[in-house]
């Protein structure tokens, strides 16, 4: 048993399916908590207004986007690099081929993985900097905040050493890293992944209610 | 008095939306941005998201899933101590005035205000409710009011009938409609008895206003006690059931209508048998179906102030609008008007919470900023009486020359009469 094999089999198919049995049991267990049924007259529509709030909170509204611009740019620079790395990057597109669904599509050029993974760095360090330098966020955030962070940065820098996939070594690497973080993921908050829509939706379909999308 | 008690408290408010908002919290600190409390302390403690801290320990403690696991490992937040619960009684009393405007910047949505106003059961559970508002809530329970004496009711309404030449008679049944007031009203703002009566004199309303029933505001809501916001709902519901009528009117305050309304038959299991209205809804009403007439325009540069509850959490954004219009020539909106207004700063029972006074009235500096921005404001204009109270008492305290006018008391003053003139515009003195 070489650590290859345990890294690409056992570990890899353990990994997966903590990560999709913890993140659904997870979302199963919050939605379990349930709630009463609200017996006021409603003004306006529950789903109308879940809908809208989901939409409405991908910007910063009432007047607030050029005091949290920074979160704004870091933010999707980091998000929506991450997704494209993880959905275009060509060795992703051959594993999710290989492995995972029986279908590959275009890769990214290794020109635009390089700018995607320059963006996607650039938003997660200036985030993670400013977790430990403004006062604000020392005051709230915890270890498991820190721990979200190095956890995706270690996975994307593995990922970026292992680009040219010539070093089994670093290939390796990469890949146990990301087993590391998807099995940490349904315990942590990394979970935010999936809960914002349950929060914009629920607080959306409270307001909807009576008129009003804050 | 241990903190098992306030950690049941706790865990009983958490349902699957409140899980939601704890569970999606990645603490950017964004909603610092829009509390005043931060804003004009630049304390980070201030932070919404940290006010949600007890609640959050509970449910990671002891409701999420995986929490037994957690527990097990050792990875558990640490159990809550009476020493928690009472370095953020000030967090969760004197610094949020459960406005909702952390919502409006949060990239999850989160509704803050809601999980405080939850988190303050368990300060009730815990015997840490502030002196003040404990008060309040045991006189609101035991008198009818946290304000009103027995017997000043019937006094203020009947010198305000005789001021306006408009019988107005007590807990009559039969009417169509029952007007509810806030304490703030009666005391210091009665003049809006009197502007109601012609109102609804001119409208052909039947109405009437019950001796046991009157106080809409709902100091058992504000301080989180689940079971004096029940028994307070239930008397108005009790009463409107008695007289039976269809309507029941939310006045010009701002949590009322929340508690009555949107919480209301929530908080009694019951869906009402009458319909809530909302002052400013029902005058819009009146006013399209051509029932209230107004006649002139008021010139001074005027504003409006949204008190919270009313419209960012409360839906009632274009009605004010529309009323003021019709009576104004010179109105001016306030930058980040309607659903993302600033708060007054005394809302959420913090006005009535004299632990919190300076606090309140430094945050009315972001009030304040919105104001003189736009420059040359002669009045400010707003539909709760609680907000009023804080206004004038602020605006006093920062020397600023401005006067604030209820809304509803704006309409009576340009309803046309025939004959008669509006009514002289005067500078209401505050209450000692
Ligand atoms: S609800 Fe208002 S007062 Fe309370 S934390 Fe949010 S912004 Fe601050
Ligand atoms: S803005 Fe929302 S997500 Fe960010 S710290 Fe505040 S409550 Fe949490």
């Amino acid at each position: 048993m070489s650590l290859i094999w345990f890294v690409e089999q056992p570990l890899w198919y353990l990994s997966a399916t903590v990560f999709v049995v913890g993140v659904l049991w997870r979302l199963f267990a919050l939605v379990a908590l349930g709630k009463k049924e609200d017996l006021s007259v409603a003004r306006g529509s529950a789903g109308g207004g879940a809908v809208r709030a989901v939409l409405l909170h991908f910007i910063p509204h009432g007047g607030f986007f050029s005091k949290t611009f920074f979160h704004f740019l870091a933010g999707y620079a980091f998000h929506l690099g991450l997704f494209v790395l993880l959905l275009f990057a060509a060795p992703h597109v051959t594993f999710i081929d290989e492995r995972i669904l029986g279908v590959g599509w275009t890769p990214l050029p290794r020109w635009a993985f390089i700018l995607t993974a320059e963006i996607a760095f650039a938003g997660l360090i200036f985030l993670w900097a400013r977790r430990i330098s403004d006062p604000v966020q020392r005051q709230i955030s915890d270890a498991d905040d820190h721990a979200g962070t190095w956890l995706t940065f270690i996975a994307m820098l593995t990922g970026c050493l292992a680009l040219q996939e010539s070093n089994d070594a670093l290939r390796i690497i990469h890949m146990l890293s990301v087993e590391v973080w998807l099995i940490y993921f349904p315990f942590s908050r990394l979970m935010h992944a999936f809960t914002w829509v349950l929060s914009r939706g629920n607080m959306g379909a409270v307001f909807g209610r009576r008129g009003v999308t804050p | 008095m241990s903190a098992q008690k306030a950690i049941d408290a706790l865990a009983g408010q958490i349902d699957s939306t409140v899980a939601s908002y704890l569970e999606a919290c990645i603490h950017c600190g964004q909603c610092a941005e829009a509390c005043h409390f931060y804003q004009v302390t630049g304390d980070p403690k201030y932070t919404p998201t940290y006010k949600m801290r007890p609640i959050d320990r509970v449910y990671r403690r002891d409701k999420a899933p995986f929490s037994g696991l957690m527990k097990a490992i050792g990875l558990a937040p640490d159990e809550l101590t009476m020493q928690d619960l009472e370095d953020w009684s000030e967090l969760l009393y004197d610094t949020c005035t459960l406005c909702g405007r952390c919502t409006l910047v949060c990239p999850m949505g989160i509704d803050i205000a809601t999980v405080v106003r939850k988190s303050r059961a368990g300060l009730v559970a815990a015997g840490m409710v502030p002196e003040g508002l404990l008060a309040a809530a045991e006189r609101a329970v035991e008198q009818g009011s946290p304000l009103i004496k027995p017997g000043v009711l019937e006094k203020v309404v009947a010198k305000q009938s005789a001021e306006v030449g408009i019988p107005i008679e007590l807990d009559k049944k039969g009417v169509d409609y029952l007007v509810i007031l806030s304490a703030m009203e009666i005391l210091n703002f009665y003049e809006v008895i009197g502007a109601l009566a012609k109102i609804f004199k001119q409208a052909g309303i039947s109405w009437t206003i019950s001796t046991t029933a009157f106080e809409a505001t709902n100091i058992g809501y504000q301080m989180g006690s689940p079971d004096i916001a029940r028994t307070l709902v239930q008397r108005i519901v009790d009463s409107a059931e008695e007289l039976g009528v269809k309507y029941v009117i939310s006045p010009e305050c701002g949590h009322a209508y929340t508690a009555l309304n949107w919480d209301g038959p929530n908080m009694t299991g019951k869906r009402h048998s009458f319909k809530v209205i909302h002052i400013l809804e029902l005058l819009e009403q009146l006013r399209r179906d051509g029932r209230v007439k107004t006649k002139g325009l008021d010139g001074r540069r005027i504003t409006y102030h949204d008190p919270c509850q009313i419209s960012r959490r409360g839906g009632v954004i274009d009605e004010p609008r529309s009323l003021i219009d019709q009576i104004s020539s010179n109105f001016v909106e306030m930058r980040n008007h309607g659903a993302a207004n600033i708060c007054c700063g005394g809302g959420g029972g913090v006005s009535s919470n004299p632990r919190a006074e300076g606090l309140r009235i430094k945050a009315f500096a972001c009030k304040k900023e919105q104001i003189d921005e736009l420059g040359g404001v002669e009045a400010l204009v707003t539909s709760c009486a609680n907000c009023r109270n804080v206004l004038e008492e602020a605006i006093d305290e920062f020397e600023m020359d401005l006067p604030v006018v209820g809304l509803t008391e704006l309409v009576a003053m340009y309803l046309d009469e025939g004959e008669k003139k509006p009514a002289a515009r005067k500078r209401r003195k505050k209450a000692a």
